[in-house]
């Protein structure tokens, strides 16, 4: 038998949920794969580590899969994504006075994006007058969907995310602690850290994400092309553990222990009830305790949720066009979309049989057709290229 | 070597960053600015305005740095990324020892290799010296239990130091462990039978 080693890196995230569980609850080594796990502080690292090989896989967040196969900011290093690790799971958490200038501005209920978005326009509109520096939102890196969902947003309510506001990169660690000191009034990051503020008392989560797209693709594991194509079978074989796992995480029954493993010190490093309120889609919204009930905050493998979407990648790649960070071309969509390798999901999991998972389901906007980035583009009033 | 070059090291490690500053400036480099606070970096770096970033791979705040490749009206200057695909055993050699580089507007990265290979070589000296102390840090622990397991022994079961120490050293050779844990389970059993 061949070396069947593997190092794989990963951010401690509750999306990485299906990776840690497939290493660590024996669903990898089943397959007869030796797997060592890495954590990682940045998605640099990572990033530059699985291009020059250090790691052959990781859990990598979606834009900088297709950013770094397009040779977007950064080397150009095709990769590809047989396994979605996770689909939603970010949130919106804003400072207390933040929440308290946008709910007495809003004209309707703040749980809808749109109310939110629009009462945003007018709390960023009052400040403008009165000579206040702009607010800051916190994002985790400029090719994120945190950084494409706070945009999606704000921009749907009238607010420009490059003139009107302040986005900066935070990684996430630094997320609560920068919301705590005012140096940002609000930030976008996955799970746990939305809940960690509210928890302390410093932020309101005013949005799941879930509830600005009905399903976004957020993190998937990553292999560098080359590195998958002379590795079919240990591709093949960790997308299988990878699905064994996701299937294992979903199952309610499992969920203390699965929470449990994930909480460990070397892995995620928070309490396990944290963690298990995110896979149960039960989350404590307020500093008071009230609760937001969203089965689709994060979906690891249900509902479809593993199975790589391409429409998802060509979703993506239409907002690094709309801010500016790519050009538009047809080739570029095409890459994109390829990154996103259904066919390898297929041809190791099964073709799955039954309802096509939902689609992309924006709160504003048409719905969104990947064969026509322009038209999405054209749709918007705010973005950074002109679209003829 | 030009030393006009204004560098700035992103290390919350202060002995590591120092180390890499006096290389640097035994090299001639005089503008050279650490920093070791996270807050506001790229206000930081903006204000500073340098040629050369140099941070550590362990820092969470790497990821700020990305931010200044995206055009925007924040940005200064354009900054080009050090590692690229020319030079792979240099990319490694950076991040085996856990340093990355980058370089601002259009500087040649020829210009700055050596800056670089500097930097590679201080954090690998650093990391040898660091697995030194933590070696003589665990030793010196070890001395102290085994001592204390000693003195246990011989209050005991009335034995000379010796006497002590050869039985916990015959122990741990039967028992095919270390000295020292053998030593640590005295302690334990005697805290135990307290």
């Amino acid at each position: 038998m061949s070396d069947q080693r593997m190092r794989i890196g990963f951010i401690p995230l509750c999306d990485a949920a299906a990776l840690i569980v497939a290493v660590d609850k024996g669903f990898a080594a089943a397959e007869g794969l030796d797997v060592e796990l890495i954590r990682e502080v940045s998605w640099s690292n990572m990033r530059d580590k699985l291009n020059i090989g250090v790691f052959d896989a990781a859990h990598m967040i979606a834009p900088v899969a297709i950013a770094s196969s397009l040779g977007l900011g950064h080397v150009k290093v095709p990769i590809i994504a047989p396994f979605a690790l996770g689909v939603n799971g970010n949130a919106i958490t804003v400072s207390p006075a933040l929440y308290a200038s946008i709910a007495a501005a809003a004209e309707g209920n703040v749980t809808d994006p749109m109310v939110s978005a629009r009462a945003l326009g007018r709390v960023v509109a009052t400040r403008k007058t009165r000579g206040h520096a702009p607010l800051t939102f916190g994002m985790t890196f400029p090719f994120s969907t945190h950084n494409y969902h706070l945009r999606f947003w704000m921009a749907a309510g009238g607010v420009d995310p490059d003139e009107d506001v302040r986005l900066v990169v935070l990684p996430p660690p630094y997320m609560v602690e920068s919301l705590a000191n005012k140096h940002v009034d609000a930030f976008c990051v996955g799970a746990p850290w939305n809940s960690v503020a509210v928890d302390l008392g410093i932020g309101f989560i005013l949005h799941f994400v879930s509830e600005i797209l009905t399903r976004a693709a957020e993190k998937m594991l990553a292999f560098r092309s080359r590195w998958a194509h002379e590795h079919p079978d240990m591709v093949s074989k960790l997308v299988r553990a990878h699905a064994r796992a996701a299937a294992y995480i979903e199952e309610t029954a499992n969920r203390d222990e699965v929470s449990a493993i994930l909480g460990a010190p070397q892995r995620i490093g928070v309490a396990a009830e944290v963690i298990r309120r995110t896979l149960d889609g039960r989350l404590k919204v307020s500093p008071d305790g009230a609760i937001r009930t969203d089965p689709n905050y994060l979906l690891i493998g249900r509902d479809g949720a593993g199975r790589p979407d391409p429409a998802q990648a060509a979703w993506l790649y239409a907002q690094m066009v709309r801010w500016g960070q790519a050009p538009l071309s047809d080739d570029m969509c095409r890459a994109a979309m390829s990154v996103f390798r259904q066919d390898l999901y297929d041809a190791a999991v099964g073709v799955p049989s039954g309802e096509p998972p939902g689609k992309i389901g924006a709160f504003a906007g048409p719905a969104f057709d990947p064969g026509n980035i322009a038209g999405h583009l054209r749709s918007w009033r705010i973005g950074r290229v002109p679209v003829s | 070597m030009d030393s006009s070059f204004k560098i700035v090291i992103v290390d919350e490690n202060p002995i590591r960053a120092a180390i890499l500053e006096d290389g640097l400036r035994e090299a001639g480099h005089v503008h050279v600015v650490r920093i070791d606070e996270m807050t506001h970096l790229l206000a930081r770096i903006y204000a500073i305005d340098p040629d050369v970033i140099l941070i550590d791979l362990e820092n969470p705040s790497r990821d700020v740095l990305e931010q200044m490749f995206q055009v925007s009206r924040a940005v200064k200057r354009p900054v080009a990324m050090f590692v690229d695909q020319s030079d792979a055993a240099s990319i490694e050699a950076a991040v085996d020892a856990g340093v990355s580089a980058y370089i601002v507007g259009g500087l040649r990265k020829e210009r700055v290799q050596n800056i670089l290979d500097l930097c590679i070589s201080r954090f690998n000296a650093f990391s040898r010296l660091q697995n030194e102390l933590d070696r003589t840090r665990s030793a010196l622990e070890e001395r102290k239990v085994i001592d204390r397991a000693k003195g246990i022994l011989m209050k005991a079961k009335n034995l000379t130091e010796e006497t002590a120490y050869a039985m916990l050293r015959k122990t741990a050779m039967n028992e095919n462990k270390k000295i020292a844990e053998v030593a640590q389970s005295v302690i334990t059993a005697a805290e135990l039978f307290k």
